[in-house]
């Protein structure tokens, strides 16, 4: 026998009171772990950006375009080894919910400065040389059952009209990062639509995509972008894909923050899930802690007793928390991408989040265990022989 | 020739209770000493200090006044967790109401104080199998305390008490809880442990019957100690 005996058998005294707390942390974790998994799915999108790219658009609002004029003199500037663009095209399918973000590019360049969107050569070329033609991410592809050689019929919202695109190639991400729900669409083709039907707003774009040869420039550069441009019709805004990503989800940001607070707020529902179990049970075994202590046994040995039974029980639920979290993902990504669209590209458990919520139990496990510790050793030997218990 | 030292010594002891702003005196000036070897017994009515006497010796309460040397350490100038080793060493204590831990076996209650120790885990079960063989349960090593009578659980609880081979017995009403038959067993037992084992044991009794199988019987009131 050693203390782990004991430690064990005082876990197994109220089998029921034990088994709800677990139950109760369990779910505690379960939650844990799918907050902190939406939000890590959120900032996949930030850090899927390359460090190497800047985003060029108007000063005033991403809404307003830039002439394709641009293109020419941002290649001139010294620094940037590739200019790319592309336009917002914001059709729908089908109906409202069938949303996924659809982008009018110009496909050599975009395919060039985008590396992380793999391709067979075979279906690079049929997109290059089709104008009706589109690329599609694996995921989008998986989620409506789309191959090589479908029709998409779109509607266009910012370019009225009904549109149709051929798939001619699926892509993959070469990062686990990388967002696996885009259309690419042909800028050249809307842009002929537009100069037959909207003449005043053909040959624009909606942003630049800018590679510079070397990241650590990215600011000098963006700075010198936005001087280029300055007291010209349209002036620019030049920040890294990265801060443009960022910004790009602001709003929803603080909503990631709060979700980040609600973590930490769950480790304090634990806290007192775990303490109440835990002063109960201590409170219970008053005389058996006095009988141990006049067999000689020191606080130390308390300690280790009491903090030992309080980590058994919140590893007990770590435990079967993850067992629930890794079932529970596929159900809730199933839910939250049929109702926020493909939102959320990146909704997997990464090991480390299970970690986290595992170690975040554990330390509130030897908080929990301070009270009825410090009730413990404050407590009176010889007082709690007298009380026949 | 024998030398007789002291190994319990209490000189001029006070101890009394603060409840609210009322001082409850329990012992005043209180002197005892137990000679190497001796099985005392202290009676007196209830109230009297008697428990009170035992937990200063054991060191699990503090005096007010004066001191008490046991087994060569001043045990009321000690801290707390040089206590608890001196305790785990030197003091065995037996218990009215046994209080073993229900959670473990006959056997793993007896262990429990050897936890504490160095020693190695077959050395532990040697000791453990020893001392419950001494108080006639060799057989009821994995019974739990809810399957062992009244006397058996008092008898295992004997058994924890010397399975670390303490200096002092220290026994608070062994025999309060048992009839008579079993009371008997008891008392044999420790009459054997100061007689074949030359354990000092000091214990706390109601009943003269009990009391007879003392050497020696110390009568307290209200702190006032005569020996018989
Ligand atoms: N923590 C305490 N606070 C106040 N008074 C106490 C406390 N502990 C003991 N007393 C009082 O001290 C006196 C002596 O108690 P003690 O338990 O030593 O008596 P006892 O001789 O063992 O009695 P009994 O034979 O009933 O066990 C009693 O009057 C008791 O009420
Ligand atoms: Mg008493």
């Amino acid at each position: 026998m050693t203390l782990v005996t004991l430690i064990i058998r005082n876990v197994h005294r109220q089998v029921l009171r034990v088994t709800l707390t677990v139950l109760g942390i369990a779910t505690i974790i379960l939650a844990f772990n799918l907050i902190i998994t939406t939000v890590r799915a959120w900032y996949a999108g930030v850090e899927a950006a390359a460090p190497n790219r800047l985003i060029t658009r108007h000063a005033a609002s991403l809404s307003i375009h830039l002439p394709l004029s641009y293109r020419d003199r941002l290649a001139a500037i010294d620094g940037i080894t590739g200019v790319t663009f592309a336009n917002w095209f914001g059709g729908v399918y089908r109906d409202a919910k069938g949303f996924f973000p659809q982008f009018a590019v110009d496909p050599e360049s975009f395919l060039d400065l985008h590396p992380e969107l793999m391709l067979d050569p075979d279906e690079r070329r049929d997109f290059l040389s089709d104008r009706r033609g589109c690329l599609i991410g694996r995921r989008l592809a998986d989620l409506y059952g789309w191959r090589v050689g479908d029709v998409i019929p779109l509607k266009g919202t910012l370019y009225p009209g009904d549109w149709e695109f051929i798939v001619r190639g699926i892509y993959r991400g070469a990062e686990p990062s990388t967002d696996e729900n885009w259309m690419l669409i042909r800028w050249d083709s809307v842009n002929e639509r537009r100069r037959q039907f909207d003449p005043d707003r053909a040959d624009t774009v909606g942003w630049y995509v800018l590679r510079i040869a070397d990241s650590s420039t990215a600011g000098a550069l963006s700075r010198a972008v936005d001087d280029t441009f300055a007291n010209s019709v349209a002036e620019t805004r030049t920040e890294t894909e990265q801060a443009f990503q960022a910004g790009f989800v602001a709003m929803s940001g603080s909503i990631v923050r709060a979700l980040e607070l609600l973590a930490v707020v769950l480790n304090g529902v634990t806290l007192l899930v775990l303490a109440n179990t835990l002063v109960m049970a201590v409170r219970e075994r008053t005389r058996e802690w006095a009988v141990l202590r006049t067999l000689g046994f020191e606080r130390r040995h308390l300690a280790a007793l009491i903090t030992g039974e309080a980590l058994l029980i919140a590893a007990l639920g770590s435990i079967m928390g993850i067992a629930m979290t890794i079932p529970a993902i596929d159900l809730y990504a199933t839910l939250v991408s049929t109702k926020l669209g493909n939102f959320f590209q990146q909704l997997v458990v990464y090991p480390s989040t299970l970690v986290l919520g595992a170690l975040a139990t554990l330390i509130t496990a030897c908080c929990a265990a301070v009270i009825p510790l410090v009730t413990a050793l404050r407590s009176n030997v010889a007082d709690d022989l007298r009380h026949i218990g | 020739m024998v030398i007789i030292q002291s190994v319990i010594e209490c000189c001029h002891v006070t101890k009394s209770y603060v409840r609210g702003d009322q001082e409850i005196p329990v012992l005043r000036n209180f002197n005892l000493s137990v000679p190497n070897g001796q099985f005392l017994a202290i009676m007196g009515p209830s109230g009297s200090g008697k428990t009170t006497i035992l937990n200063l010796i054991a060191g699990l309460d503090r005096p007010v006044d004066g001191t008490i040397r046991v087994a060569g350490t001043e045990v009321s100038r000690q801290r707390e967790t040089e206590l608890a080793r001196w305790r785990a060493r030197h003091i065995g204590f037996v218990f009215q109401f046994y209080n073993l831990i229900p959670v473990l076996t006959a056997a793993e209650n007896v262990e429990l104080p050897l936890l504490l120790s160095s020693l190695s885990k077959s050395e532990r079960a040697k000791r453990v199998r020893a001392a419950l063989e001494l108080v006639g349960l060799g057989d009821r090593l994995h019974h739990y305390p809810r399957q062992l009578s009244g006397g058996q659980e008092q008898r295992v609880g004997i058994a924890r008490a010397i399975v670390g081979d303490p200096t002092i017995l220290l026994a608070d009403e062994p025999t309060g809880n048992l009839d008579r038959e079993a009371a008997e067993a008891v008392m044999t037992l420790l009459r054997r442990l100061h007689r074949e084992l030359g354990k000092t044991i000091v214990m706390v009794t109601h009943d003269p019957f009990v009391a007879d199988y003392a050497e020696t019987v110390l009568h307290v009131d209200k702190g006032k100690g005569s020996s018989r």
